[in-house]
């Protein structure tokens, strides 16, 4: 048996024995796979317009299990298609914050000096600013693509992750193992990379997977004001944004989408509860 | 040529007579108001290959900094200011970029630290850290290095290395993490090995055994190693030559025969006299030194040690006594020293 098996052969069986993470990761695949295979599972075709099938409740028609919404475009398609959209926007989102943030972090509590002080006020500078005002200012000169969406919402709000990584980062590099590091020849860069950053995994996953959550979020924000998505593609924003004028009279057009964006963000939340107890190797207790 | 078939006995190598690490005017004095603050004042000391030297003194006496300053590990801003000449093999270190000095650490020069629960990356299993340094330094592929790694755990003790070489470093106890350290260290065959307070942290039990198997490694490698503490019952059983570190400076250097025989510097003797002995037959109190070392802003224009010695006169108070040869291998740093 090699090291990487015993090792992950025990993070698989702690990850597994936590009920909620697992219902996390559960969801979160169902979604994935739900959002990958949409035009396969959908029953209609997201835009395809009806309106003598207008305003369907959910069930009243086999042909629109979730039912129709103003123009008589089916629910459960739009659903299936603006979740891809979605989940591509948060998980590339996402990224951009995590590598913008982990970057910054890494390099700001390893570096130190003057190099910690400019990175710092600038993270400060940035969070002066609403993410929201950001975002629409932003938005409002970018022409919206689903990737320009994207890196908009993950520039905006790598802030939070690079100050974790900084905080960690600054803990970690008194320890004596990085001194050790270095008395056996490591470089600043593999100190940093290797020694230091699988160290700081733990909360940037954690970060990661919340930032998913609240990327769906953003999305879903400024796509509801406009900014984002455009119809005629569906996201689960800007299904929120047509179905608020209903919304007295035929909620479920509100609620199938907020229900499918409450889902992600918890599921990804949990998930990433679950990978940091699991992943951590300070409770690991099998060898 | 022989001559009448008898053998001719070799002298060992020219090179294995000289030095392996000339230590010359070490300092790190710190800026500071009013006076800077002398944390390692002229340090100077030779390390042949093959050698133990023990740099013993109190907490705060500089043996640390002076290991760290050697391996060029102090961070900014300490490390711009050291001053002085360490020449490893021949090689000047100080002069040498980071880049350089990083590619010889570990390679040429490698450290052992006190606190084995925390000198090992939590996340990496110890086989891993292990072959990091053998894969860098020597080029060796994963497989290799991997083969490497446990060959050294063997080398250092272990009875399981193959399971030892996949944990991670929270499964194994501090003597083991320890071996692991030392095994990290060795494993590119460094010239020279700074030990600093290697078994401080251990029981007294694993520690002889650590110590035993330095030993038992400097004679298979033949290392020069370097061996910080404050234990005079360590440097007793495990230097060849001791100096004795007093408010960043050395006081008395000489074999640990001679010194442990008859240490000449009033503060060696006071250390000496401090250690407690199994044949005194009454219980009685141990001898203690009056005072505390000086802090590195607070030094006396002489000797550091005036203060707090018996025997000080005038010229102590008033001009600090160089480092000089008492004897042959026998240097002390004192105006009125014992008889020898």
């Amino acid at each position: 048996m090699s090291a990487g098996a015993v090792a992950s052969g025990g993070v698989w069986r702690r990850f597994l024995r936590h009920r909620v993470a697992l219902g996390g990761a559960v969801v979160v695949a169902l979604l994935l796979s739900a959002a990958l295979f949409a035009p396969a599972l959908a029953p209609q075709d997201p835009t395809l317009l009806d309106t003598s099938v207008r305003f369907l409740a959910p069930f009243a028609d086999p042909r629109f299990p979730l039912g129709t919404d103003e123009l008589g475009r089916d629910t459960l398609s739009r659903l299936l298609h603006g979740g891809r959209v979605s989940l591509t926007v948060g998980l590339v989102a996402m990224a951009t914050t995590v590598l913008t943030g982990a970057a910054i972090g890494i390099a700001a509590g390893y570096l130190g000096g003057l190099a910690d002080t400019l990175l710092m006020r600038f993270v400060d500078t940035m969070l002066c600013f609403p993410q929201v005002f950001l975002l629409l200012v932003v938005a409002a000169f970018v022409p919206p693509t689903l990737l320009s969406i994207s890196l908009v919402i993950g520039l905006t709000s790598w802030m939070e992750v690079s100050r974790i990584v900084r905080a960690e980062i600054l803990n970690l590099k008194e320890q004596d193992f990085v001194a050790a590091a270095r008395a056996l020849g490591a470089s600043r860069a593999r100190i940093m990379f290797r020694e230091l950053l699988p160290n700081a995994a733990a909360p940037i996953l954690v970060a990661a997977t919340l930032k998913v959550a609240s990327a769906v979020l953003m999305e879903s924000y400024i796509s509801y004001l406009g900014y984002g998505v455009q119809p005629p593609l569906a996201s689960w924003g800007n299904m929120l944004t047509n179905a608020q004028g209903y919304f007295d009279t035929i909620p479920w057009l509100a609620v199938l989408p907020g229900l499918a964006i409450t889902a992600t963000v918890m599921g990804f939340n949990f998930l990433g509860d679950g990978l940091r107890d699991a992943l951590d190797p300070r409770l690991r207790m099998d060898p | 040529m022989t001559v009448a078939g008898a053998p001719v006995l070799v002298e060992p190598a020219a090179a294995a007579q000289g030095a392996l690490l000339s230590v010359r005017g070490l300092q790190l004095h710190i800026p500071s108001s009013p006076r800077p603050l002398r944390a390692v004042d002229g340090v100077s000391f030779e390390l042949r290959r093959g050698e133990t030297l023990g740099l013993v003194g109190e907490s705060g006496s500089g043996k640390t900094l002076t290991a760290l300053s050697i391996m060029r590990l102090l961070e900014p801003p300490l490390s711009g200011f050291v001053r002085g000449e360490v020449a490893l093999d021949g090689v000047e270190l100080m002069s040498l970029s980071e880049r350089e000095m990083s590619d010889l650490r570990g390679r040429a020069l490698s450290m052992v630290f006190q606190e084995p629960m925390t000198s090992l990356n939590p996340v990496m299993t110890v086989g891993r850290q292990i072959a990091e340094p053998a894969m860098r330094h020597l080029g060796l592929g994963a497989a290799e290095a991997a083969a490497r790694a446990q060959e050294m755990l063997r080398l250092v003790g272990i009875p399981d290395p193959a399971r030892v070489a996949a944990s991670h470093p929270h499964l194994l106890s501090g003597g083991m993490r320890q071996r692991a350290m030392i095994a990290m260290a060795i494993a590119c065959r460094p010239a020279l090995l700074v030990a600093d307070e290697p078994t401080t942290a251990l029981d007294v039990t694993v520690q002889a055994q650590i110590l035993e198997l330095l030993g038992d490694l400097q004679r298979e490698l033949g290392s020069a190693i370097l061996l910080i503490t404050h234990d005079l019952a360590v440097i007793a059983e495990n230097a060849h030559r001791v100096a004795v570190m007093y408010a960043g400076r050395i006081v008395e250097e000489a074999p640990v025969d001679v010194l442990f025989a008859g240490a000449r510097h009033p503060y060696a003797r006071g250390l000496l006299a401090s250690i407690p002995r199994i044949e005194r037959s009454r219980p009685e109190m141990l001898p203690e030194i009056p005072g505390v070392v000086p802090g590195p802003g607070e030094r006396p224009a002489g000797c550091a040690f005036a203060p707090r010695c018996a025997r000080a006169t005038a010229r102590c108070h008033a001009e600090a006594p160089p480092l000089l040869d008492a004897a042959p291998g026998h240097r002390l740093a004192c105006w009125e020293p014992f008889d020898g």
